[in-house]
């Protein structure tokens, strides 16, 4: 069936609902619902601030690093409320995958850096690890120009070819859903661009949620649009609808440039 | 232009006086590493290597003296590198706020002011005079006492150099704190881990008072652990301090072995820490 047939077909994949997050006293996210589809891009916009990244970190439970961070609502991914104190964490984990903003390439060589994630989750034998670590770089758009030098440092390579390595360990693990942080803001326009391509054929077999503070690039990438606004969830729809006609004010503000 | 001539007057001002100071440290720097070398390579022989320490007035080596240092300061190293490592771990991955934390933090920071001296006497209070003899165990005890807080506070900041967002990236990935640590949080900072095990290398082994009290001195060969050893620093100590000629000799020639070691430790630290990928 495919799933661009019609509205009803769409699956979600995460389902927020009345979700609250603070750290400590302070509330960043107010009342969030929001359904993010399976197989879709999911683009979150607004000022910086409003409360994107933490939304994304609740996802993935990030917050549990760090004491007097919580989170209260519900969150749900196929149906389990993952904000439950019993859920596990590194199960989970394995199910969303994270990339930030700054490249983070581990002090190990290319290969060690995407086999070590894979290594937490599954046992594999040295010939289908090889495979893995092939088949998630040809994902990442990296195998071409990494292929024959595997076993240098992930540290020797472009600040675009260390976020797509990122993307690579990520994609390796075969998580569900991928979140990408800003994942372009520390790269130049061609990187950028590669990235931007690289979504588009990940989310064929990802479900995929972007924070962007870059208007073009939400709307070239993604299928829907979340506007958040001071920790609250302000409009969420197909992008097309977004940004030709917004229904809030605010966010028309925000898409024309009269804010932020 | 007049103001650009009064800013190069300041500039040239400042500039002079920095260069003045530094002039002046490395004056004594020189100075001592000039003395060092002058009288020390003149006292240098390939007996120093083969010999033990003499009685006045024959001829003699440091032998005894030499690997006396080595067994005691690598005993040393061997207690106090996995303790120290271990809790400035702790203290940077798990303990950063919690009371314990706190508490090991401040009593480590007060025994790394302690004077060495104070180090030698407790070890003497609470091994030798138990023990009823001074020994080289109790030597390398003392040492490993000294090593062990600056080797916990260099781990600690070495580890709160690496970036939060290294860590998430592990966690993010589904893996386990101790993964973490072992695989990405050590790995960043062992250049620097390492630096501060040489700096500690090239501390303990220049150390008197601590062996005065503990290891005593031995004139000759012995590599029992419980009985007493000689080391480099108690042997310069009693030599320099002798009035015979050939004991001073010998005792510019260790002064001379140990500087060298120490800088040598120093330059590799140096260099090691340069080349991490990290910085
Ligand atoms: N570690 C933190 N501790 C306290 N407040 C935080 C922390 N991180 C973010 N915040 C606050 O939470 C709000 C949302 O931040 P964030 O999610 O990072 O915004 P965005 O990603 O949209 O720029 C901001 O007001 C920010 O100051
Ligand atoms: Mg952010």
């Amino acid at each position: 069936m495919p799933i661009e047939s019609s509205a009803q077909a769409l699956v979600p994949q995460i389902s927020i609902r009345n979700l609250n997050f603070y750290y400590g006293k302070a509330q960043a996210l107010k009342g969030i619902n929001l359904d993010i589809y399976k197989g879709k891009v999911t683009a979150f916009i607004g000022p910086s601030g409003c409360g994107k990244s933490t939304l994304l970190r609740t996802i993935n439970r990030m917050y549990d690093l760090y004491p007097g961070q919580h989170a209260e609502g519900e969150l749900l991914i196929d149906g389990e409320n993952i904000l439950h104190g019993n859920v596990d964490t590194i199960a989970l984990r394995a199910r969303v995958g994270m990339v930030f903003q700054k490249p983070t390439p581990f002090p190990m060589s290319i290969y060690e850096n995407i086999a070590f994630g894979v290594r937490m989750h599954e046992k594999l034998n040295r010939s289908a690890m090889d495979d893995r670590i092939e088949w998630a770089l040809t994902k990442a758009a990296l195998w071409n120009e990494v292929k024959d030098k595997l076993k240098q440092p992930g540290t020797s390579l472009s600040g675009g070819q260390q976020q797509r390595l990122c993307i690579a360990r990520g994609v390796a693990v075969k998580p569900q859903v991928l979140l990408l942080d800003e994942p372009t803001s520390a790269l130049d326009p061609i990187s950028t661009g590669r990235i931007e391509e690289l979504i588009h054929e990940l989310k064929s077999e990802f479900t995929i949620a972007i924070v962007t503070h870059n208007m073009q690039q939400a709307a070239r990438v993604s299928d829907f649009t979340a506007y958040m606004y001071l920790g609250e969830l302000v409009e969420f729809g197909k992008t097309d609808d977004i940004f030709v006609k917004p229904k809030d004010k605010r966010t028309e503000d925000y898409i024309t440039g009269r804010m932020g | 232009m007049k103001l650009s001539t009064k800013r190069k007057a300041v500039n040239f001002f400042a500039l002079s006086m920095s260069l003045a100071a530094m002039a002046f440290g490395l004056f004594w720097l020189f100075w001592i590493l000039w003395m060092v070398l002058d009288l020390g390579v003149g006292a240098l022989k390939p007996t120093l290597f083969t010999e033990m320490t003499p009685p006045p007035g024959e001829a003699g080596g440091l032998k005894n003296a030499i690997a006396g240092s080595l067994i005691m300061v690598g005993l040393a190293m061997l207690i106090a590198t996995p303790l120290a490592t271990l809790a400035g771990i702790y203290l940077a991955e798990y303990g950063q706020r919690s009371w314990l934390g706190k508490v090991t933090r401040f009593v480590n920071d007060i025994l790394l002011s302690a004077p060495s001296i104070v180090i030698g006497l407790f070890v003497y209070a609470i091994y030798v005079a138990k023990a009823g003899k001074f020994s080289g165990m109790s030597g390398a005890l003392a040492l490993a006492l000294l090593a062990i807080p600056v080797m916990v506070r260099t781990t600690e900041n070495m580890l709160a150099l690496v970036p939060n967002s290294l860590r998430e990236a592990a966690f993010a990935l589904g893996a386990p704190k101790w993964r973490v640590i072992l695989m990405v949080t050590l790995r960043s900072a062992k250049s620097g881990i390492v630096t501060g095990i040489l700096l500690s290398v090239a501390r303990i082994s220049g150390e008197t008072a601590p062996l005065l009290f503990t290891a005593l001195s031995n004139q000759f060969w012995s590599t029992n652990l419980s009985e007493p050893m000689a080391s480099l620093p108690a042997t310069i100590f009693k030599f320099a301090m002798s009035p015979f000629a050939d004991w001073q000799q010998l005792a510019w020639a260790g002064v001379f072995i140990i500087t060298l070691g120490v800088l040598i430790l120093n330059i590799i630290a140096r260099v090691m820490f340069r080349s991490s990928p990290q910085r």
